[in-house]
């Protein structure tokens, strides 16, 4: 008998079908990957297995877990099976911890909801389980004292306190760094073999479905569109979708090859101090060296990636480079001059598009006046037709039409806000664009068409971009050159290609090694 | 923790030195010279020259504030100009009126607000949520002296199971807690509306963050989550209003005070203000501040005690 089996589920909210006649069967000891893109259901289906269906949800079908149907299980044993037969890791560790309470609290929490246990000994057995799942700090810590990946086993802990039959992570790994999304992945894989439990793993990431899944369920509009062995759904791909999802997270761009070398931007032995927390009361305060001697160069048309983990200074260095921040040494200088001074035909050839495509735009003003904004930093910024003219020639450029300019930023997609923020960086013609994980809020399809809107942009006009992203399949295909950096230091750089190819630092060699990658018959499939 | 209260206390200090210097220098300025104002108008110069050298007036400002200062630190702190008594006798009669009055109102307000706005928030968008909403929005909206009067009218005067104004002293513990009844009923309902108020919207929006979802998951029912991860989490907000709402009970109930003929500080600072009083209104303006800065001081103690992201940040 199969551990989960969900048999014709179907969920509404509000009247609007969510989930439509999902059946999946899941053993015990396996690893089951359900994927697709944002809004697919992928989450919700999570949720009604977890008896965690928003309000006013209406489901029909049946969710057996080892028997028991969770649909028509009353909230009180479902809250009983909650913890103790099920438990769910989510996506964002930075938030899924009370940040109250300690660490070891918080799993301990798990065994004296579900037994009747002493205190001491409830703790004593949530720093067993915290050991297991590999964290080495003390079960007494608050989660703000962690780093994500160490939260993240902390909801782990928690989730497999009870060793529950079934644990369902959605996106456990999404907003890590890829070597601890590699580790991670290992504990969960070792948890299942250890515990023999079936893992129910959401991901929108191909490769991680891949890498460590025994089946894949492939999700579209609510419906699993076609599911099966992972190595056979790879290898056969019969629904279109999931060819069309599998070719746009491989997608390679078209890159034009860069026609002048004059060297645009310089970036000479920058040091970035921040002071940190005073250690005495009136001593002076430490500081914490986030640029440790960095140089660059970045020429004219020139596409250069930036990779690293969070934390290493890629953050830092792009604010130094905007000019929004001092620099402790060394010199920024664009075309020149140096962007400290910031006078606005300086600012005017440096722009910058953001990761958030909705957090970076003013929701109260219409599209014209968003993408315009730029236009202060002109002497004689164009008004009336010159003006509207801009507008439709920048929509245009990023494939919208000029109607686009009445609208709210709110009525547009994720992908097409990003698009607007393109407009908005290309309005004035800039030499040099810093795309900060422009594209890591994405879904695979939308991610590739911006891909592409980009590789365009560079054949029509000679575009140079420093492009920051922690996804090294992107920025292997968007890029001509890339620079690696760890604790604030470049610690590689080099042609895109030889330095994917034949990493050199240890670092880069672990950071390529860590990224899950698709198999090579996906890459075939491509040609289909 | 110890560092965090030892920063606190630092900028507590330089609080109060600012504050001792804004409250000497406006009194100061205020137009109108006692000496001239207590004598009247048809006061000879050379009268009112006398009796400013007698009070001191005379002095260079320095000074003056310097034997202000060092006289409030050894708990002197003047004599009063028309009581004719030391300022610290006059304070001492009037805060054992003021400061219990205060607690007491806020005890109340608190007692009502924090059940009010868990049960509301618990029953978001249901009825008793409307209902308590409602009563808050009435609460906030009603005046307290009107609200006073009806009380009087009410409690005292038709049913009277409480006196309608004066206060016996302390010889009696209960009945002095019987005359600051109706007072402090007076003074906590708008303060526990607005309490209950933010008590409800901040637990609201601690229901919707990520690890309610997280302790729902573990087994909790959605009564335990919200006892057991919301509150706590909940409780920054209301310890902000609280913090505000004392200062506000201990100085502001100067209407109240005059509904119930008590003796309060309020009515002192205000029958010392008519009658250009200045050592009384700078002693009590300082008490006050001194009040205000000390229930920050515990406020800020409570945010450590609760967030342990804010013990690491001082």
């Amino acid at each position: 008998m199969s551990l989960l089996s969900l048999k014709n589920l179907s969920v509404q909210i509000g009247g609007t079908p969510v989930l439509q006649g999902i059946n999946l069967d899941m053993a015990q000891g396996q690893i089951t990957a359900i994927t697709g893109e944002s809004g697919s259901g992928k989450s919700m289906t999570a949720l009604a297995i977890m008896g965690l269906l928003p309000q006013g949800a209406k489901q029909q079908g049946q969710i057996l877990l080892d028997g028991t149907d969770i649909v028509q299980t009353p909230e009180p044993a479902l809250c009983r099976m909650r913890g103790n037969a099920m438990g769910m890791v989510f996506q964002e560790p930075m938030t899924a911890l009370n940040p109250v309470q300690t660490i070891g609290a918080q799993v301990a929490e798990t065994i004296r909801v579900h037994e009747n246990v002493t205190k001491a000994e409830a703790h004593a057995r949530a720093a067993a389980m915290l050991d297991r799942v590999g964290l080495k700090v003390a079960p007494t810590r608050y989660p703000h004292e962690l780093s994500g990946g160490q939260r993240q086993r902390v909801v782990i802990a928690m989730a497999i306190a009870m060793r529950p039959k079934l644990l369902i992570a959605d996106e456990p790994t999404t907003a890590l760094d890829v070597t601890t999304q590699a580790r991670i992945l290992d504990l969960l894989q070792g948890l299942v073999d250890e515990f023999g439990m079936g893992l129910l793993l959401i991901t929108h990431d191909l490769a991680v479905v891949a890498d460590v899944a025994d089946r894949i369920a492939v999700m579209q509009h609510g419906r699993i569109v076609e599911h099966g062995p992972t190595s056979d759904l790879l290898r056969t791909m019969r629904h279109p979708y999931t060819r069309a999802l599998f070719a746009a997270s491989t997608h390679a761009v078209d890159l034009p090859a860069v026609q002048n070398d004059a060297p645009l931007l310089a970036v000479r032995h920058v040091m970035r101090d921040y002071p940190t927390k005073r250690l005495s009361l009136f001593g002076s305060r430490p500081t914490f060296r986030a640029l440790d001697d960095v140089s660059l160069t970045i020429n004219r048309g020139e596409r250069v990636g930036l990779v690293g983990e969070s934390g290493c200074g890629k953050s830092t260095l792009t604010r130094a480079i905007l000019g929004l921040e001092p620099v402790q040494g060394g010199q920024i200088t664009l075309d020149g001059a140096p962007v400290s001074q910031g006078d606005h035909a300086l600012r005017r050839k440096m722009q910058v598009v953001f990761q958030d495509p909705y957090g970076s735009f003013n929701p109260r003003h219409h599209v014209d006046r968003l993408i315009t904004e730029p236009f202060h930093l002109l002497d004689n910024p164009p008004k009336g037709a010159a003006r509207d003219q801009a507008i439709a020639k920048a929509l245009a450029d990023v494939g919208l039409p000029s109607d686009a300019a009445d609208k709210y930023i709110h009525e547009f997609s994720g992908g097409q806000r990003q698009r607007l923020a393109i407009a908005r960086a290309l309005i004035v013609e800039p030499d040099l664009i810093i795309f900060d994980e422009a594209v890591s809020a994405l879904d695979v399809s939308v991610r590739a068409q911006v891909l592409d809107l980009i590789a365009d942009i560079c054949r029509k006009r000679p575009l140079a971009y420093l492009f920051i992203s922690h996804d090294l399949s992107v920025v292997r295909s968007i890029t001509d050159r890339v620079l690696v950096m760890q604790g604030g230091k470049i610690v590689e750089s080099g042609l895109t290609e030889s330095v994917f190819a034949d990493p050199q630092h240890p670092y880069t060699k672990s950071l390529i090694a860590a990224a899950p990658q698709l198999p090579e018959l996906a890459h075939a499939a491509d040609a289909l | 923790m110890i560092r965090f209260a030892l920063g606190r206390l630092v900028s507590l200090t330089a609080s109060l030195i600012v504050a001792s210097i804004v409250i000497f220098a406006v009194v100061e300025v205020i137009p109108g010279d006692p000496a001239a104002f207590m004598l009247g108008v048809n006061a000879r110069p050379d009268t009112i020259a006398a009796l400013r050298a007698e009070m001191g007036l005379d002095e260079p400002l320095i000074a003056r504030y310097a034997a202000w200062v060092s006289g409030m630190v050894q708990g002197d702190f003047g004599m009063s100009w028309t009581y004719k008594t030391p300022v610290a006798t006059l304070i001492a009669d009037r805060i054992w009126v003021s400061l219990p009055l205060a607690i007491y109102a806020l005890a109340l307000s608190t007692l009502v607000a924090f059940p009010a706005g868990i049960y509301a928030a618990s029953r978001r968008g249901g009825a008793g949520d409307t209902a308590i909403m409602g009563a808050t929005q009435l609460g906030v909206a009603i005046p307290n002296f009107w609200f006073a009067m009806i009380l009087v009218l009410v409690f005292a005067i038709n049913l009277r199971w409480f006196s309608a104004g004066g206060f016996p002293g302390w010889a009696d513990p209960w009945a002095a807690i019987k005359a600051l009844t109706l007072p402090a009923i007076a003074l906590a309902l708008p303060q526990a509306a607005i309490l209950a108020r933010v008590m409800r919207s901040s637990l609201l929006d601690m229901l919707g963050e990520d690890f309610m979802r997280t302790a729902r998951a573990k087994g909790l029912t959605c009564r335990q989550a919200l006892w057991r991860h919301a509150l706590r989490n909940a409780l920054i907000p209301v310890l902000t209003i609280i913090g505000l709402q004392f200062s506000f009970l201990l100085a502001g109930a100067i209407i109240i005070e005059q509904v119930f003929f008590l003796p309060g500080l309020g009515r002192l600072i205000f029958q010392a203000i008519s009658a250009r009083d200045l050592i009384v209104v700078e002693s009590v303006v300082m008490l006050l501040v001194f009040t205000v800065i000390m229930v920050n001081f515990i406020v800020d103690l409570t945010y450590a005690a609760v967030d342990p992201r804010l013990r690491a940040r001082a």
